[in-house]
């Protein structure tokens, strides 16, 4: 059981959640969080934005009624963690580049601080948030409002992608990699698939996540498998 | 009788056991098939050989993919879910998970789904098969599933009407000696029927329900949340239709019934046990609580002291 340390709005409907405990786990897993005791049943998977020697951080978007329950909390509030799940990003050299797009710039905090001299692009359809926290760890720090982020992005000159985003943006960068390695300049593509998850653990599937060699699981197999080897239905 | 006594004394003291075509359940608290895995993934958060059983993820004769799109959405107080029986297939299973199961010390169950009559037949006889071969060391029960609702080509049609389930429930009893027991569908058109023509056609149990057929749509898109159209509730917002059709086909087989449906407390296991049922199944709990066997068999024993129940048997059936 965590505490909440506080649990700032940053945005419209996009919140930055500090909770204390000695809670760890590497770049790109994430936890299940529960703030209520039977209802709603399930727990809400949140990935991690940065771990501190005295608790561990989330952003969050509301967009239902477990995450509304998580924008209700205080400081003081007591808080559920299960994890650190799930397979995350590789810990790789080279030239690194990380696009995160709206809540999807989650995961890359951490990231950013693992991997020092990486660029980062963060894309907003609205109003940015926690941009300048970046800046200490970024080579080089693009910021867009209202366009596609990934359109600043050259893939020919990286070696490893890291994309977080939403369903469009994560097959648009999938198609940037392929473009990439057609053209001579292969470089590995990284996604962190969001999925509806219910065990958060490998055991009930509903998670799953089509690839080339079959089926995976989003919540161990991932969440974040190489852009190349994911099958987008939609 | 209870005596007085440190607790952990008079723990040891009570009876939680149940046999079902002589198999013995160390306690009633088993896991729900698809809820569960094969118990590796929950083995990290506790000792699976505490629990009575585990029934394992539903198997096919072939290996399926499952449903595409959403496979779960959340409701008032329960889930609806779409998972299709993702499986890797009766074979992969015997090949891969068994030598696992070899190593347990609880009711291994397995769960054998099917599209068509002569799968489910086939599925029955390579468990036999397997079993024969390794002298029943990591199957000890085969859970019949003729009630998937998220299966299109088959699986629930089998599990509304009991003239179409008597002929597969008799072939499939001819296919394996194993204990046999069949999971309903609480979409039947009789659930009790059902249930006394699998005691007719020699199964040893039933379990029930499965999950109740369902639907979600999302307004905005104006389209169900889910490819299939329509998926399959669970958790506590079914418990009191489980519970109630527990209790109908209790009052009308001999055969133990494995009650099953939104149990997510030892109050909940002992409604069920009241109503009749040998052992009990828990499912949509596990994403409630990781350490749900755990803590409600920690409860169930305390429930017992507090009411001065030594024998679960004391109580089973008694409504």
């Amino acid at each position: 059981m965590g505490t909440v340390i506080s649990n700032e709005r940053l945005a419209d409907n996009v919140y930055h959640l500090r909770v204390s405990g000695d809670y760890g786990g590497e770049m790109g897993q994430f936890y299940m969080l529960r703030a209520w005791g039977a209802y709603p049943v399930l727990s809400r998977p949140l990935s991690i934005h940065q771990v501190e020697d005295n608790g561990i951080e989330f952003l969050y978007h509301v967009v239902g009624e477990g995450t509304e329950l998580f924008a209700q909390l205080t400081p003081g509030d007591d808080i559920n963690l299960e994890g650190p799940f799930g397979s995350g990003f590789p810990a790789v050299t080279g030239r690194v580049a990380l696009v995160g797009g709206g809540i999807g710039i989650a995961p890359l905090l951490y990231c950013a601080r693992e991997i020092p001299g990486c660029d980062v692009y963060l894309g907003f359809s609205r109003e940015p948030f926690r941009t300048e926290e970046f800046r200490p760890y970024a080579a080089k720090l693009t910021v867009d409002v209202g366009g596609l982020i990934l359109d600043n992005v050259d893939f020919a000159e990286y070696d490893h992608i890291f994309v977080c985003g939403p369903h469009p943006m994560l097959k648009a960068a999938q198609l940037k990699g392929i473009a990439a390695a057609t053209s001579g300049s292969p470089v590995n593509v990284y996604l962190s698939l969001e999925n509806r998850m219910a065990c958060g653990i490998g055991a009930c599937l509903v998670c799953s996540v089509s690839c080339k060699d079959g089926q995976r699981k989003a919540c161990a197999d991932g969440p974040v498998f190489l852009a190349e080897e994911v099958v987008f239905h939609d | 009788m209870i005596k007085t006594g440190d607790s952990s004394s008079r723990n040891t003291e009570l009876d939680l056991s149940a046999r079902i075509a002589g198999v013995t359940f160390k306690n009633p608290i088993v896991m729900a098939s698809g809820t569960f895995g094969f118990g590796k993934e929950y083995a990290k958060f506790y000792d699976v050989n505490e629990l009575g059983g585990i029934s394992g993820k539903g198997l096919t004769l072939q290996p399926k993919a499952g449903n595409q799109g959403t496979r779960v959405y959340e409701t008032a107080s329960g889930m609806l879910n779409s998972v299709g029986l993702e499986n890797p297939g009766v074979a992969a299973f015997l090949d891969k998970e068994c030598a696992y199961w070899e190593t347990l010390d609880t009711v291994r169950i397995v769960n054998l789904g099917g599209n068509t009559f002569e799968d489910y037949v086939a599925g029955a006889e390579l468990i036999q098969k397997d079993a024969d071969t390794r002298g029943r060391k990591a199957v000890d029960m085969i859970e019949l599933n003729i009630s998937c609702p998220n299966v299109k080509e088959g699986g629930i049609a089998f599990g509304i009407r009991t003239c179409d389930a008597r002929e597969l429930v008799r072939a499939v009893r001819q296919a394996t000696s194993l204990p046999l027991s069949v999971k309903l569908s609480p979409n039947a058109e009789d659930i009790a029927d059902m249930a006394l023509m699998c005691q007719e056609e020699g199964a040893d149990a039933v379990s029930l329900i499965n999950t109740i057929s369902g639907m979600k749509i999302d307004v905005r898109r104006r389209r169900s949340v889910f490819n299939n159209l329509y998926a399959g509730l669970s958790g506590p917002a079914i418990k009191p239709i489980a519970l109630r059709m527990v209790h109908q086909v209790a009052q009308r087989v001999e055969i133990p019934v494995i009650g099953m449906g939104g149990i997510s407390s030892a109050t909940d296991i002992i409604e069920f046990i009241m109503a009749g049922a040998a052992v009990i199944q828990v499912g949509t709990y596990n994403f409630m609580n990781m350490r749900a066997g755990q803590d409600l068999l920690r409860d169930l024993r305390q429930f017992m002291l507090e009411e001065n129940i030594a024998s679960l048997d004391e109580i089973r059936g008694i409504i």
